[in-house]
């Protein structure tokens, strides 16, 4: 343990959106979906840029612990992305250091990475006895559509979930709300029905999607499908929200 | 022992033995660690005065800022009729009384300078009488006219040359605060009565200067009080005897500050530490069953009603320092004793309500003095109003009960004092960035060309070398630090003589304690400067004479506001050199040197005549406000940042560490309980680390950009930001402030 690192995109010292409370947010590089509203396209290439950083657990978890005043009984860590999973031996370094600290420690992952096959499953069997939290973000249910704006399959993804609830962890389901992609009636029933048969969904959030990540794409030179979507409208979410139970899942 | 029948009810005896409200506060008060659910909302009086008052301010806009002003009158305690917000609602007004005979009508000051009074009327097209003006320039000699006749050629151009800028020598110093609490305890006979007993006491055997001025002083004092009495009656009240109820109370108290506003027009005009004081009246008619909460919660709309209309009649070049009209009738509620006891009461909850009640306003500067001790539900219920209105500063209690005690009140934005114990010399600010670059060009003054400053050898080389800057500027700042010095001194010393605060000294101790309050602007453009001649590789570019005018910086370097203490070390050493200068000087009076870093928004002016700079900041552009890290320079969130001011220590900067932070609702959280939990965190993780001062705005920058163009949209009449150490309403501020305001850095996610 301590000589893994990590490929670190950036940090953020004040996290409020993701995970209970304020929270300190890495952000890992390196990511295998193309989700075609993607915020953080800079986060996608495996190898990262100029612009990344190689840190180990400690630096990681060292640079957070400046923080630890401001994060009271809620806060804590939450490593996003990317895709942090892509990083699961450095995610499960540091989230053990962050363990014998007593920090809170969360996930806010797409699940792609995720198989029952070793050596990944073993490993992020280890990772859930030192997380408290998972914000899995479910981008369709279903799989062609799913397909359609991410590039990839969710069955393992749903298996993902299903791991989750069997074992009891902690989630927070998420859902990107994208007008013509992930926002149809039917889908988000299906998906509504899907998470009534977890036992572990401690909230469910819609994210309006936000046209703020477009000009990312434009500096990496790549073309934005998505050019003519505008925001959802307050009619969608509330329906969306509704739906999907956003207010019937209380945290416990 | 002196006994009155209006204090029926109280405990203690020391306050009743002398002058001392702090003794009559701790053996009186209650204090509330309950919610907000007690609060009664608006009546029908408040409506009206308040939709009243609206309409004013509306036709204050239309008017150019102005809705009138006094031609004729030299303002004084006693020299106007009472005026009242609308004759016809007269009776509905539960506090009375305005600083002229109507409703926002500006006064005459001609004591700090005819010719800045003059021109506040000439520019907003008043005339005002010629007889003024042979008064005061034949026969009677202004502030500014001894400033001026006594300044050295090296004040001047110092001055000019505006790396000393921004000083009290054309407009009031301010930044006195009466303890105005005391009329409503003593009523004026007793105040009288110790004041001539200090009088009577002054200059044993010694006729020196010191005691003949502070005999002049104590007559002058007494007067100022016989005035008040004189003033109030004017307004059917008698307050030679002290308050007998709530009402009174607010009302004795609100006269007292009412005759400081009538007198100076300082640069700041705070009220003071009332809401725990005024509690103890508020509590006594309610457990006498002689006023509803309704009734208590009026009276202190109808106070706030009246800070919301202190004005003053003000030149361009000082709203251009101090843009939006503010005031500072700065309102310190909140706070702990020394015993340990929380010093929140239900009216503390009222002051902060008044916000609701009326929505928001940058008058009074509604400040929290905050720490992690105080009821969940209040730092709760404030957080929550900083949410809903953007109208509230927060100034860490923790780090000044130390040093103020428990009776402190904020004397201007942000700077505290003890109440009626203390006065403070407000110095304005010395611009540590020009101060570099003198260093750098041997004195000559990058902008001007002028040699201002001693003519050192100035650095020759292309690069520049860490060490040999940090040589030449250590220098420089000894001898910026001592004509700053020098040329306050002088000031001061003409302000007391011709423009002396009588009303506002006649409610302090006579033995009074004095700051020296200092300042520094172009804080965080210096660190990053001297980070980059030491991280980077710094080039000089001069002009045809040499003389270096900008620069090309190769290379990253760590900057001030990223928690990084290879910058923040800097800063410390920066805030702790300057100081040690200063202390070195005499200064006026015997009072202490403090210093600060905070400039309002006077950034913008100051960074119009700073040249660029090694950190990349080019000539003319803003410099960023108060302690507050550079436009774009933070990038690893709020909370780095924070962390880096709260690096500063507050004893180097007992004036104070102004920090301005800009937060997007949805950033802080998906709902307002959220909002206001991680709110409440924030503050107490940023005092916990010995931090300061905190201005907390909550709204997206696309609102600010949407009332920049649309600003005759009824929402955003009363827009109220927090800027600098104060607030101010978004539209009144001038486009360039409002595109600065917009520039800086809004916290949110992506």
């Amino acid at each position: 343990m301590g000589d893994i690192k990590g490929l670190i995109h950036s940090t953020e010292s004040f996290g409020a959106a993701d995970g209970p409370g304020i929270r300190f947010i890495v952000f890992t590089q390196g990511c295998r979906m193309r989700c075609r509203f993607c915020h953080n396209p800079d986060t996608w290439s495996i190898e990262g840029d100029g612009t990344c950083t190689e840190m180990t657990a400690k630096e990681v978890l060292d640079k957070a612990l400046r923080y630890r005043s401001y994060w009271k009984k809620d806060g804590g860590i939450t490593v996003s992305g990317g895709e942090p999973l892509l990083q699961i031996d450095f995610l499960l370094d540091l989230f053990r250091l962050a363990k014998e600290q007593g920090v809170s420690t969360c996930i806010d992952t797409a699940g792609n990475p995720f198989t029952r096959e070793e050596p990944f499953f073993s490993k992020f069997r280890q990772l859930m006895e030192v997380t408290d939290l998972l914000l899995l973000d479910i981008k369709e249910i279903d799989p062609e559509r799913h397909k359609n704006i991410t590039g990839f399959d969710n069955a393992n993804i749903l298996d993902m979930a299903r791991y989750l609830s069997d074992i009891g962890k902690p989630v927070w389901i998420r859902h990107v709300l994208v007008p013509g992609l992930s926002d149809f009636d039917e889908d988000l029933d299906a998906l509504a029905e899907f998470i009534g048969t977890l036992s572990n969904v401690q909230k469910v959030e819609v994210l309006p999607y936000h046209t703020l990540g477009k000009f990312k794409w434009e500096n990496l030179g790549l073309k934005y499908s998505l050019e003519d979507t505008a925001p959802p409208s307050a009619e969608r979410i509330d329906n969306a929200q509704r739906i999907l139970g956003a207010g019937k899942y209380a945290e416990k | 022992m002196a006994n009155f029948e209006q204090w029926e009810g109280f405990k203690g005896n020391i306050w009743r033995e002398e002058i001392n409200t702090r003794d009559f506060i701790q053996n009186n008060y209650t204090p509330y660690d309950g919610d907000e659910s007690f609060l009664a909302g608006p009546t029908e009086a408040t409506d009206k005065l308040w939709g009243k008052l609206q309409q004013l301010q509306k036709e204050e806009r239309a008017k150019g800022g102005v809705l009138d002003m006094d031609t004729h009158i030299v303002s004084g305690i006693t020299s106007h009729e009472p005026g009242y917000i609308d004759p016809e609602l007269k009776d509905l007004e539960k506090i009375v009384g305005l600083q002229t005979d109507k409703p926002l009508k500006r006064a005459f000051m001609p004591f700090g300078g005819i010719k800045m009074a003059e021109e506040a009327c000439t520019t907003y097209g008043y005339t005002p009488d010629p007889m003024l003006h042979k008064i005061f320039t034949e026969y009677h000699k202004t502030h500014n006219q001894g400033v001026f006749d006594a300044y050295t050629p090296e004040m001047r151009a110092v001055r000019k040359n505006k790396i000393i800028t921004g000083l009290p020598d054309t407009y009031g110093r301010g930044r006195i605060v009466g303890d105005y609490r005391r009329i409503a305890l003593y009523g004026i006979d007793r105040l009288v009565e110790a004041k001539q007993d200090d009088l009577a006491n002054c200059g044993n055997g010694k006729m020196r200067d010191s005691i003949i001025r502070q005999r002049e002083e104590l007559s002058d004092q007494i007067r100022a009080l016989k005035q008040m009495k004189v003033m109030a009656a004017s307004y059917g009240c008698d307050i030679s005897k002290p308050a007998a109820n709530a009402r009174e109370a607010v009302q004795w108290t609100y006269f007292g500050y009412l005759a400081a506003i009538k007198t100076q027009n300082g640069a700041a005009m705070s009220i003071g530490r009332i809401s725990t004081f005024l509690d103890i009246y508020i509590k006594r008619d309610i457990d006498r069953g002689i006023l509803t909460e309704q009734e208590a919660q009026e009276l202190i709309d109808h106070l706030v009603l009246k800070l919301r209309m202190v004005k003053f009649a003000r030149i361009p070049s000082y709203n251009e320092l101090f843009s939006g009209d503010p005031v500072w009738a700065t309102l310190s509620i909140g706070g702990k004793g020394q015993d340990g006891r929380s010093m929140v009461t239900k009216n503390d909850f009222r002051f902060l309500h008044t916000l609701e009640n009326m929505g928001p306003a940058p008058e009074p500067n509604m400040t929290v003095l905050y720490c992690d001790k105080l009821p969940e539900a209040f730092r709760r219920y404030a957080a929550a109003i900083s949410v809903r209105t953007s109208s509230v500063q927060y100034e860490n209690d923790d780090v000044m009960r130390p040093v103020w005690g428990d009776d402190y009140a904020i004397c201007c934005c942000v700077s505290a004092t003890q109440t009626g114990k203390e006065m403070q010399f407000f110095g304005a600010r010395a611009n540590l960035a020009k101060c570099l670059m003198y260093a750098i060009n041997g004195g000559v003054d990058a902008k001007t060309k002028v040699q201002v400053g001693p003519k050192y050898r100035p650095i020759t080389s292309e690069y520049l070398d860490y060490d040999e800057v940090m040589q030449k500027y250590d220098d420089m700042m000894t001898w910026l630090a001592s004509v700053y010095v020098h040329t306050l001194n002088l000031i001061h010393y003409m302000h007391d003589k011709y423009n002396y605060e009588a009303a506002e000294m006649a409610l302090i101790d006579t033995n009074v304690r004095r700051t020296f309050a200092t300042g520094i602007a172009g804080f965080s453009h210096v660190v990053d400067s001297l980070s980059a001649i030491k991280y980077a590789k710094v080039k000089t570019i001069r002009d045809e004479n040499g003389i270096v005018v900008d620069f090309e910086t190769e290379g990253d370097f760590p900057r001030y506001g990223n928690d990084d203490d290879r910058a923040d070390d800097i800063a410390v050493w920066l805030l702790g050199t300057f100081l040690k200068k200063l202390k070195q000087c005499h200064t006026y009076r015997d009072s202490e040197p403090t210093t600060s870093i905070l400039t309002i928004t006077s950034n913008v002016v100051y960074g119009k005549a700073t040249s660029s700079l090694p950190d990349g900041r080019k000539a003319g552009e803003p410099l960023s406000p108060g302690a507050n890290p550079s436009y774009g320079a933070e990038k690893n969130g709020l909370l780095a940042s924070l962390n880096s001011v709260a690096k500063l220590p507050y004893e180097w900067a007992l004036d104070g560490i102004s920090n301005t932070q800009t937060i997007n609702p949805d950033a802080l959280g998906h709902t307002e309980e959220e909002q206001v939990t991680n709110l409440v965190n924030i503050l107490d993780g940023y005092f916990e680390k010995g931090a300061h001062h905190l201005n907390v705005n909550v709204f997206g920058k696309e609102k600010l950009i949407d009332a920049m163009e649309h600003p005759e949209k009824e929402e955003y009449a009363n827009f109220t930001i927090r800027v600098s150490g104060y607030a101010v309403k978004f539209i009144d501020l001038t486009k360039e402030q409002q595109m600065d305001v917009i520039s800086r850095t809004c916290h949110a996610t992506m």
